[in-house]
């Protein structure tokens, strides 16, 4: 360990002589912080983008066949005059889920805050290997560009689900999408390129660069949720691409691995598809677990309840992620029997995400619970992952989901997991702006984003149970064609209209964003008083980070220990004499 | 909330919304108790300036105590799960009434045995999109595709099958109550997914017989 700290020392002052240019400081950066926040602009950009697309798809399902306000620019046969057709309308949903899980979610979950949060959470002065951090970031931001170009070739983008069932994908005739579904598959396989160098760096970086003292179990729960999420990362992405290769193979050369007419078989596609799937639900909502427990201990002023509960409940999650793909193809027309096997494991996996709640509920108790923009986000998160978890019981039993499958009820149930993710998202931003761009945001602006988020988003995402109860199919065009659903239409305009203001609460979020970046007070090194690595370094933390290699001597989380006056107990703090002589 | 489901008209279909109904209240109890729980410690343990927060790094108890009420729960759920799957999915039972379903962009082509009283065969009489079919008998089902993934949904039968392209898969039903009922797809199978829908028509015998006389004896291919 001393060579690192000697290694570390060293670069840091050779780090400080090195003038960098504008194009290495701000564009080709190999400094993971600047790299952090590339991937954050990739993100929110692209949560503009995929959001306005969400607006579309309400409009066409609260109002169908009228034309969407603001839209009449776009030409035929996309739009005519601002009303969407059919196949308009199924890229919609295809592109507004293709980039809210691979170019928001990813990218800011796991590629921002897991870039700028590692080095600095674990106390070292960079990623692994900082070139391919580089690498990683422009091959994503590559994958982004030939996505959007999907939108201006002929025949529009994908419109065949991000799911991408074949044979409906694998046929440009089925669709009538051809060069927009060939784009997506690419832009798909670099991003995997992308994600798989950013997994090894991770994996990498934690496993060999943590600070003096900085033992696994000392670890923030933030930093075990992204080596967990970079493991699947790196396990789960090789598969889709592998999948996605062999689809491109069956459209552009005449393949048929997964067409039934050359000996091909449909399903296969699912199961690599889902096998695939199912980690990647956990790799979007791990890192967010773990960012609500950093912010549930720091805020209420109290230890994680039951960290090791925590971890292992990951660890658990993580295992148990790949035997649960099934459950998203109990009417597939896969082997029944098969059916009962996978609700078996999949009501196993529900228990690990049962006690990090019951965990988070504890964290609460007893403690000193201050409302901080970010808390109110982090509440928020766990609130709607309560309604996600537990909805997500009702698929779970194979017979129930006879009914409910491929309903609203699941579009309810995704949402409030995986939209929910923004919850989270939204509080890490908060939480580290100060650190990450050395002001804070603004705290009122942040709690009124807060409550217009919070209460439109239930309203936008609960009545959809009501609407799967009811029977409601999901990507369908338009719901008053069916006789058994006009009696439900009200609950469409409901939601529509929650989710419009749902989106236009988040000009907020924006302003206050865009406006704190320049204008917000200048953050001190440590303005939440928390005890993790970051909060050593400078506000924002120099090329290097760390002035002096810190040391490690206790867990992330002893707030409020009966050791000192204060509420908060530094993870480099030293404490006694007697400790202070083994530090050196 | 539970009383927007469609008015069931099967015979498995009590069975699945009885689970739908235990489901609901378990977690319908286990929300109410942990919103409420999370409420009550937001107001409790609220700050307050001099108030030192507990220090305490878990409890094994309570631990194991929730890993294993859940695990509990989950479990028996399962089990109770597994007779319904296997009535409704995988012990079909035996019929003399059988017809075809072909999904095929955009609509349900439906084949009723012809005079030589067998399926697939050349004489097969055949519909687009209406389903004709007896009351209170069993109704097997073979279902294909012609071209992408479709799903045979019937909500009123909480019946829902995906229709595999080179596959045939058998399902089945037994509708209760005379009727019309509708038939909608239910897998994205392109742009014209929406609005891809049939009917199901429930007779009674005297009703189904003449139907049968009408459409089926009459409609020589």
């Amino acid at each position: 360990m001393s060579d690192t700290v000697a290694a570390d020392a060293a670069h840091a002052a050779h780090a400080h002589h090195e003038e960098l240019g504008f194009l290495r400081t701000y564009v080709f950066s190999t400094d993971h912080k600047m790299i952090g926040r590339q991937f954050l602009f990739l993100g929110l950009l692209m949560l503009l983008i995929g959001g306005t697309l969400a607006m579309m798809i309400r409009w066409e399902l609260a109002w169908p066949e009228t034309a969407v306000p603001g839209f009449s620019f776009i030409p035929e046969p996309y739009m005519y005059g601002g009303i969407i057709p059919p196949q308009t309308y199924n890229a919609l949903f295809t592109m507004h889920a293709t980039i809210m899980i691979f170019f928001v979610v990813m990218p800011i979950m796991v590629g921002c805050f897991g870039n700028f949060l590692i080095p600095l959470m674990i106390g070292t002065r960079d990623m692994a290997f900082p070139k391919l951090n580089m690498l990683s970031f422009w091959v994503g931001a590559i994958s982004g560009v030939v996505m959007l170009a999907s939108f201006l070739v002929p025949g529009g983008p994908a419109a065949s689900g991000w799911t991408a069932y074949a044979t409906l994908s694998a046929k440009a005739q089925y669709t009538g999408v051809d060069w927009g579904q060939d784009l997506w598959i690419i832009s798909l396989m670099i991003l995997g390129a992308s994600s798989l160098m950013g997994s090894i760096n991770y994996i990498t970086t934690i496993v060999n660069m943590r600070a003096p003292g900085m033992t696994y179990f000392r670890m923030p729960l933030t930093v075990w949720s992204l080596f967990i999420t970079a493991i699947l990362l790196l396990l789960a992405l090789p598969v889709l691409t592998a999948a996605l290769a062999m689809l491109l193979f069956d459209r552009t050369l005449g393949t048929s691995f997964f067409l039934p007419e050359g000996g091909g078989e449909p399903l296969l596609w699912q199961h690599m598809f889902w096998f695939f799937g199912h980690p990647e639900v956990y790799i979007l909502v791990l890192p967010a677990m773990g960012v609500t427990s950093e912010l549930l201990s720091t805020f209420s002023r109290k230890p994680i309840f039951g960290y090791h509960a925590m971890a292992f409940s990951m660890i658990a999650i993580a295992f148990l992620s790949w035997i649960v793909w099934g459950h998203h193809m109990f009417v597939s027309g896969m082997n029944p029997l098969l059916g009962t096997a996978f609700m078996m494991t999949t009501m196993v996996i529900a228990v690990p995400s049962a006690i990090k709640t019951f965990n988070w509920l504890g964290t609460l108790w007893g403690g000193n619970i201050r409302f901080t923009a970010p808390m109110l986000f982090a509440l928020g998160f766990v609130s709607n992952f309560i309604i996600g978890g537990l909805s997500g019981i009702f698929m779970a039993s194979t017979p129930v989901d006879i009914f409910i499958h491929d309903t609203y009820y699941i579009v309810a149930h995704f949402h409030y997991v995986v939209a929910g993710i923004i919850f989270a998202l939204f509080a890490s931003v908060y939480y580290w702006f100060p650190k990450m761009f050395g002001r804070m945001m603004n705290e009122k602006l942040g709690k009124i984003h807060f409550v217009l988020t919070y209460i439109f988003f239930n309203g936008a995402f609960f009545p959809m149970h009501f609407l799967g109860v009811a029977g409601h199919m999901r990507r369908i065009y338009n719901p008053t064609q069916y006789e058994f659903l006009q009696p439900m239409q009200q609950w469409n305009v409901f939601i529509t209209v929650s989710a419009l203001i749902l989106g236009a609460s988040q000009i907020f979020f924006l302003y206050n964003f865009f406006w704190s970046l320049f204008a917000g007070k200048k953050a001190d090194r440590n303005p939440w008083q928390a005890n993790t690595l970051e909060w050593v370094a400078a506000s924002p933390p120099p090329h290097g980070n760390f002035e002096v290699q810190p040391v490690v001597y206790r867990g992330p989380y002893e707030y409020s220990s009966p050791e000192v006056k204060e509420d908060w107990l530094p993870q480099d703090k030293q404490l006694g004499a007697g400790v202070a002589a083994r530090a050196h | 909330m539970l009383r927007w489901l469609p008015e069931d008209v099967s015979t498995f279909g009590q069975e699945i919304d009885s689970l739908f109904y235990l489901i609901y209240y378990i977690t319908g109890v286990t929300f109410i108790l942990v919103t409420v729980l999370m409420i009550w410690f937001l107001i409790q343990y609220r700050h307050r300036e001099g108030r030192r927060a507990t220090y305490t790094h878990g409890n094994t108890t309570l631990e194991i105590i929730w890993t294993v009420i859940p695990a509990a729960i989950f479990i028996t759920l399962s089990f109770m799960s597994v007779s319904t799957w296997a009535k409704v999915k995988r012990n079909a039972p035996d019929s003399d009434f059988e017809l075809g379903v072909a999904g095929k962009q955009f609509n349900w082509e439906i084949a009723y045995p012809g005079p030589d009283g067998k399926l697939g065969t050349e004489d097969d009489v055949k519909f687009d999109n209406d389903l004709h079919v007896p009351v209170n008998k069993v109704v097997r089902v073979h279902l294909a595709s012609k071209d992408v993934i479709h799903s045979f949904y019937l909500p009123n039968l909480r019946l829902r099958q995906d229709a595999v392209p080179g596959r045939t898969i058998l399902v089945w039903f037994e509708a209760t109550k005379p009727g019309k009922y509708e038939l909608p797809c239910s897998q994205l199978c392109g742009f014209g997914h929406s609005g891809m829908k049939g009917w199901l028509f429930v007779h009674t015998p005297e009703e189904y017989k003449k139907w049968a006389e009408e459409n089926l004896a009459a409609k020589p291919q």
